[in-house]
């Protein structure tokens, strides 16, 4: 089990990482979700030892890691350009690990085997590096990373120089792979669609700070906070008045979830919870709307504040609208 | 850390032990020579230097200097356009032969000018003892230059930039003059200081081609030394060369500081393109033909004199090799020169590749003003002449052992003068590595020696390889300080080939030309091999 304490990590004058916390349990996934510059990486290459803390300790099993060097860690990283060696083909980048083990050639071809074998990369081993496709790339050096079964597995970014539709192929390659394994890992992204497709649980990450740790589900459901709430692309943050059951908005009347105490507060709107109504409370004025697929984005200003709404169909801009809210889309603010 | 810094302090250790016997101390031994002969202060030879032409040649040395690295920019640019631009047939066999000039020995190319038009000369005029031969001779030499420095980063420039200038409404001069030229400036700045520091200390070529009448300091040093044996005032004029030397190095050096761009490069085949219509093909061609002219030239000339002795043509010259030849009071034998040669390039190419290796390692690895200071410290041999260093060898190194008349002074001085070029070749490529792959390498567990061996190693073995050719070739053209050390038993093909120059006779002359054939054959296949196996400067990666 990795467990990182209160990790501190600066450079001159910024601090990428700022008394950050987290822990990953033996077979679990977890992935590190934040904005780019966030210091992900550097947590990474801190739990990698490529990167020395400041403050705070790492520890595996409850002894502390800090005087062991990253290659007596038996920890695998697969770096977000893949790194591979451009002098080794596919096969020796892939027994670089295992020969470093001090295995023997045919303990380690059948290893590199199997392994590239698991990626769907068979018979691929004398292909030179420099004449694979980014997708697999990815692979061998997932594979490389796997080879020597580190006992923990770090992910940075590792799709994310890949185009849309391999990323999310490759995402679900992934998590059977990873599950299949049992594998305790750790996975950098700044994508929450990656994010949540992988991990059981999700580390949202900012300024170098840890903002919320919870599974996929808490952290969508339930966000900590605004900048939780606006790094996963949620916006309406209304500030109101709550009594009995409804809330006063500079909005207009939002209805509230059960179980919340009376008084200010600050509430979440999710862009889905509203529905045009003519009977609804809430009275604006659609100022644009932009045509995703599924549905208009369409931005309302009611009351003197933006609201963002997904709707089926939508008026057109300069047009007044009346929208209802389902409760169910609502949610209390509690963090900054 | 500590370990770290250990091994730093090994690894620059001995390459600074190596440039404090072999440079710091020939060089400290000139300054005594020139300044405190008899051990104190002395200003007679300094007044007699004034007084004895010194202002006369140190302007010539200058004015030469400055009009040869004009003439070869002027020559050379449009040829680096046309290599960098444009793809054409036997493209990769032309760029190596342009390269050859430089790497030929000065005294090579000396021989052949004078083959060309000099006494008997093919062109049926003779230009020697006259400034045009010595700045004909070295744009030849130094045409390379030009093009593979500034040529070089021209084909890696982005063209898009340029057609991004295009777009905003530049026109196609000046979108030339506003972008690429800008882009180009540094390597420009460097092939100039280059070409102007190898103009500067010219030896070979003006001593061959400069007659009694056209002297520089270098030539002058070496006239004081071994004809009029005024060791002080040669010593006074090489301070002087030292200092002007160093203050272009520091010039050089101020201006990449503060122009230093980082720019966008592309892979050179993304570049060049095939002409496209004829007005391309036009400039390519007539690019190329003259250059043509001027770079193959001299060595054709060269070779067909070397055939045609008295009796028409034939081996003669190339048979006359074998017989030891009196050459006034010396006694030059060819073969043995030939074996010298040989010997002294290996030797010289096992210390520099080995003394280079560990200094370049510092350099690549250790960043921050320390390996700054270390990478100027180890490019002094390059910006000091090699007429300096030689001097310097013969004023220094009798005590505490008496090297002077011991044939290990000439491989030493040797890779004095080539370990610069290994350095050179090697440093970009270990910078190059890059850092994620040693990352990468040790998180699948290799200790730091291991991921030394098993990443850098294999990456910088061929540049070292390159590094090596390039030492040996240097090696076997020296003729600047060899020159001066040089005894009977240990001559050089170099100084044999300008001994024989020095005596009269169309044998003695037609000796040189066929040794000089040898050696040009030998360097330019050493390069050839150097170029076939050089590593790729923008990689696959």
């Amino acid at each position: 089990m990795l467990e990182v304490q209160e990790a501190t990590v600066r450079f001159g004058g910024l601090t990428a990482l700022d008394r950050l916390s987290l822990s990953v349990g033996d077979g679990e996934v977890v992935a590190v979700l934040g904005p780019s510059a966030s210091g992900k990486t550097t947590l990474l290459r801190a739990i990698a030892g490529l990167q020395a803390l400041d403050e705070g300790r790492i520890l595996w099993d409850g002894s502390d890691l800090s005087v062991v060097p990253p290659h007596r860690r038996g920890f695998g990283l697969v770096f977000q350009d893949f790194a591979l060696f451009p002098h080794l083909d596919v096969g020796r980048n892939v027994e670089f690990g295992l020969r470093m083990q001090g295995l023997g050639p045919a303990e380690r071809r059948r290893r590199a085997e199997e392994v590239l074998g698991r990626v769907e990369m068979s018979g691929m081993e004398r292909r030179r590096v420099a004449t694979l496709s980014g997708g697999q790339a990815q692979r061998v050096a997932l594979a490389r990373a796997l080879a020597p079964e580190p006992r923990l597995l770090l992910l940075d970014e590792p799709l994310g120089s890949l185009d849309r539709t391999l990323r999310e192929r490759l995402t679900g390659e992934l998590r059977h792979l990873l599950a299949g394994l049992g594998v305790t890992a750790l996975y950098v992204t700044h994508d929450q669609q990656e994010a949540f497709g992988l991990a059981d649980r999700v580390a949202v990450v900012d300024h170098g700070r840890a903002l919320q740790v919870g599974t996929p589900e808490e952290v969508w459901h339930f966000p900590a906070g605004e900048r939780v709430a606006r790094f996963l692309g949620l916006r309406n943050v209304l500030e109101a008045v709550v009594e009995g059951g409804r809330a006063r908005t500079a909005a207009g009347p939002v209805p509230t979830p059960p179980g919340i105490a009376s008084g200010p507060a600050r509430l979440l709107v999710r862009p889905s919870a509203f529905s045009i109504d003519p009977t609804g409370e809430i009275e604006g004025v659609v100022r644009s709307r932009v045509f995703r697929g599924n549905g208009y984005s369409v931005e309302i200003e009611a009351g003197g504040t933006m609201i963002e709404a997904i709707l089926p169909r939508a008026p057109r801009a300069g047009e007044p609208v009346r929208l209802r809210i389902d409760p169910e889309g609502v949610s209390p603010l509690n963090g900054p | 850390m500590t370990r770290r810094r250990l091994a730093t302090v090994l690894l620059a250790g001995l390459p600074l032990a190596f440039l404090l016997a072999f440079f710091a101390w020939p060089v400290g031994s000139i300054v005594a020579t020139g300044l405190f002969p008899g051990g104190r202060f002395d200003p007679d030879p300094f007044r007699r230097a004034l007084g004895g032409g010194l202002p006369g040649i140190a302007w010539f040395t200058l004015w030469q200097a400055a009009a040869s690295t004009g003439l070869t920019l002027l020559v050379a640019l449009p040829g680096a356009y046309v290599f960098a631009r444009y793809d054409f047939p036997g493209k990769r066999v032309l760029r190596a032969l342009a390269t050859v000039p430089f790497v030929l020995p000065t005294v090579v190319v000396g021989t052949a000018f004078l083959a060309l038009i000099g006494p008997g000369g093919l062109l049926g005029f003779r230009l020697d003892g006259t400034i045009w031969a010595i700045l004909a001779a070295h744009v030849f030499f130094n045409y390379a230059v030009v093009l593979r420095t500034v040529g070089g980063l021209w084909s890696h420039l982005d063209p898009r930039l340029e057609e991004a200038a295009r777009l905003l409404g530049a026109g196609r001069w000046r979108s030339f003059t506003t972008v690429t030229l800008p882009l180009l400036r540094p390597a420009l700045a460097a092939a100039s200081s280059l070409v102007f520091l190898f103009t500067f200390t010219s030896f070979g070529v003006i001593l061959i081609l400069g007659g009694t009448g056209l002297r520089t300091l270098e030539v002058e040093i070496y006239r004081r030394t071994t004809m009029l044996f005024d060791l002080p005032l040669a010593a006074v004029l090489a301070l002087i060369q030292m200092v002007a030397v160093t203050a272009v190095l520091l010039a050089y050096a101020r201006y990449q500081e503060r122009r230093s761009i980082e720019q966008s490069l592309r892979p050179a085949g993304e570049v060049a393109r095939r002409p496209r219509n004829w007005r391309e093909w036009g400039l390519v061609a007539g690019t190329l033909l003259p250059t043509g002219a001027l770079l193959l030239g001299p060595p054709a000339v060269l070779v067909s004199r070397s055939l045609h002795g008295e009796g028409g043509w034939g081996l003669d010259f190339y048979r006359a090799l074998g017989q030891p030849g009196r050459t006034g009071a010396r006694l030059v034998d060819p073969l043995q020169a030939v074996g010298n040669s040989a010997g002294f390039a290996a030797l010289a190419t096992l210390v520099a590749l080995a003394v280079g290796l560990m200094a370049a390692s510092v350099i690549a690895y250790r960043r921050g003003r320390a390996g700054r200071w270390f990478d100027a410290l180890l490019m002094l041999p390059l910006g000091t002449s090699a007429v300096t260093i030689g001097f310097g060898f013969l004023v220094a190194l009798d005590a505490p052992l008496d090297l002077r008349a011991s044939w290990v002074l000439i491989p030493l001085a040797h890779a004095l003068v080539a370990m610069p070029f290994v350095v050179r070749t090697v440093v970009p490529v270990m910078r190059s590595v890059q850092t994620r792959l040693r990352e990468a390498a040790a998180t699948l567990g290799a200790p730091p020696g291991r991921v030394w061996r098993e990443i850098d190693l294999p990456m910088v073995a061929r540049a070292a390889a390159a590094g090596a050719g390039f030492a040996f070739a240097v090696s076997l053209g020296e003729f600047g300080a060899t020159a001066f050390i040089a005894r009977p038993a240990t001559t050089t093909m170099p100084v044999a080939i300008f001994r024989f120059l020095g005596q009269p006779g169309g044998l003695n002359f037609g000796r040189a030309m066929a040794m000089s054939v040898i050696l040009m054959v030998v360097t330019a296949a050493t390069v050839a091999l150097i170029d076939r196996y050089r590593p790729p400067t923008l990689g696959e990666f």
